[in-house]
């Protein structure tokens, strides 16, 4: 195994780091959806591109492990491909963009359309660990609010959207409860993917570098989406279908394709996308 | 006669020697309007806030008799009981409604906040019941999608009223309900809370320095001076035949107004 230790540590953080990350990540994982502090690093990329995620990512990958990294269910773009060459480098690992070779796999604002197994980690970076912040800007009353269950000020939010819209216009970040005790924010992963949270046999980490907290969904954990009952909760659906592998039941992007506004609708998960279109070619 | 529904004895917070709340005394029957009045500093609002459970006292008890016949001593409450008494037995009018609502969220969402607070999931049947309420208070129910920042400030005190009602409390703690308002807005609101407190038989304990609100709304009155209970009675008796000198002093300054 070639390691540059000489000037990097393997996966970049120090062991004193990534054992205090990962006693918070014990924590996060004994009491799903509850937010644990933790001393978050400088990391050598910018707030807001995963230095969260990315620590988690650190603090629990090991020699033998596989990593693949997305960036909105794309492998091919600049956050996911520096990231994956982050740990190539640092921890001298293998990486793959095949959701079903990887033990772990570090996510922005995507769930793999694959069905994740018993055995994987999947990590998401987190802008705002903070749910209730929207309508209650007090870190202390927040703090209150998850402690006694307080939780109406949640519905307070989706009423608003439909009062506003006429339905619950929340696309992303739709919040859950973990466990019938915690309500927490899935990360800005499109609601489409809320009910892949939900009994989910991988693990399920949450790293906010800024905000400086982590959170977890252990495997097999009840996770439910916050509705009324005349107003229930709903995925979002397309009339297209993906113009490269016909998939009708993914998370589709809109993709303009020319300067004359030519639009195509294509799954936002490249490798489930590509497999697909694999398997018909052959 | 029935058993009160609140019941104060030997009630004290110092902050300083001889500041705050001494030996407060008091009961408030189901359905009666209490007025604690006096003058600035005389530990008027700190007495609610002990009472209300907001504030622990250094002694004496205070107890709350609940909707389902029991005695609750909110001086040992845990936290949770008693925000949980302050969603559903109790509400809290504060003197100035940006205090008590949620300005960036509509009307609506301020009533239905605590409906869904006690677990109401209907869409429909909040916002129906906050329209409801709405009208109860006279405010029109078709601004219910409208911002509180964006109402006067009558209509935001009316707003904090309606969400605070929309739960069916049981005791209504008013600070200065009237405070900040000019007299027309003010008589008016007067007008709506003496009609609902009438109405729905509730038991309010209001502090206010203005003997006219105190006439117009208590039926019984406590005076305070300096942290103590100086004079107590019926509100008619208290103002027509003030006994303590204070009270007298205090009763002539409106008495020359009119």
């Amino acid at each position: 195994m070639m390691l540059d230790t000489e000037s990097y540590n393997f996966a970049y953080l120090d062991e004193q780091t990534k054992r205090m990350i990962r006693r918070g990540l014990l924590k996060a994982v004994a009491v799903p959806g509850l937010q644990v502090p933790f001393g978050g690093r400088e990391m050598p990329l910018p707030y807001g591109w995963g230095t969260g995620g990315i620590q988690v990512t650190a603090s629990v990958i090991g020699e033998e492990d596989c990593l693949k990294v997305i960036d909105q269910g794309a492998d091919d773009t600049t956050n996911a491909v520096s990231i994956r060459k982050f740990f190539a480098k640092t921890a001298s690992v293998k990486t793959t963009e095949i959701t079903e070779e990887a033990t772990l796999i570090q996510t922005r604002h995507r769930i793999p359309e694959t069905p994740l197994s018993s055995g994987q980690i999947l990590i998401y970076q987190v802008p705002i660990p903070e749910p209730l912040r929207f309508i209650e800007p007090r870190e202390t009353e927040t703090r209150k609010m998850h402690a006694l269950s307080e939780y109406g000020v949640m519905h307070v939010k989706l009423y608003e959207d439909i009062a506003q819209f006429g339905q619950i216009a929340t696309a992303y970040a739709y919040p859950v409860m973990v466990n019938g005790r915690y309500v927490m924010d899935p990360s800005p992963i499109p609601k489409f993917d809320n009910p892949k949270m939900n009994q989910n046999p991988a693990l399920q980490l949450f790293g906010a570098g800024r905000e400086k907290r982590l959170y977890a969904v252990p495997p097999y954990t009840d996770v439910q989406s916050l509705d009324f009952e005349d107003h229930p909760f709903e995925v979002q659906s397309w009339d297209e279908n993906c113009a490269l592998c016909g998939a009708t039941d993914t998370f589709l992007d809109e993709v303009i394709v020319d300067d004359a506004g030519t639009r195509m609708f294509v799954c936002s998960d490249t490798h489930f996308c590509v497999q697909r279109q694999e398997a018909q070619n052959a | 006669m029935r058993d009160p529904i609140l019941s104060a004895r030997h009630l004290t917070r110092e902050y300083a020697p001889g500041q705050g709340c001494l030996d407060i005394e008091l009961d408030v029957w189901p359905g009666e309007v209490l007025g604690i009045v006096g003058e600035s500093g005389s530990g008027k609002s700190t007495l609610l806030r002990l009472l209300s459970g907001q504030e622990r006292p250094d002694t004496g008890s205070n107890r709350f008799f609940t909707s389902t016949d029991e005695w609750v001593e909110l001086t040992e409450a845990s936290e949770s009981h008693l925000r949980y008494l302050g969603r559903t037995e109790f509400g809290i009018i504060h003197q100035n409604p940006r205090d008590g609502l949620r300005l960036r969220i509509s009307a609506g969402g301020n009533i239905g906040e605590r409906l869904m607070g006690v677990g109401e999931r209907n869409y429909g049947d909040i916002r129906a019941r906050a329209a409801q309420w709405m009208q109860e208070v006279e405010i029109d129910p078709a601004r219910i999608d409208d911002k509180p920042l964006y109402f006067s400030g009558g209509m935001q005190q009316r707003l904090q009223i309606a969400r605070n009602l929309v739960t069916n409390p049981r005791l209504i703690f008013m600070d200065e309900p009237t405070g900040g308002l000019d007299v027309s807005v003010q008589a008016r609101l007067l007008d709506t809370l003496k009609r609902l407190v009438q109405e729905l038989g509730i038991a309010v304990i209001i502090v206010t320095h203005d003997m006219g609100v105190a006439r117009l709304l208590a039926d019984r009155l406590l005076v305070m001076k300096n942290g103590r209970v100086i004079e107590s009675g019926l509100t008619d008796q208290v103002l027509d035949d003030p006994h303590a000198s204070y009270t007298q002093q205090l009763v002539a300054s409106i008495l020359q107004v009119n």
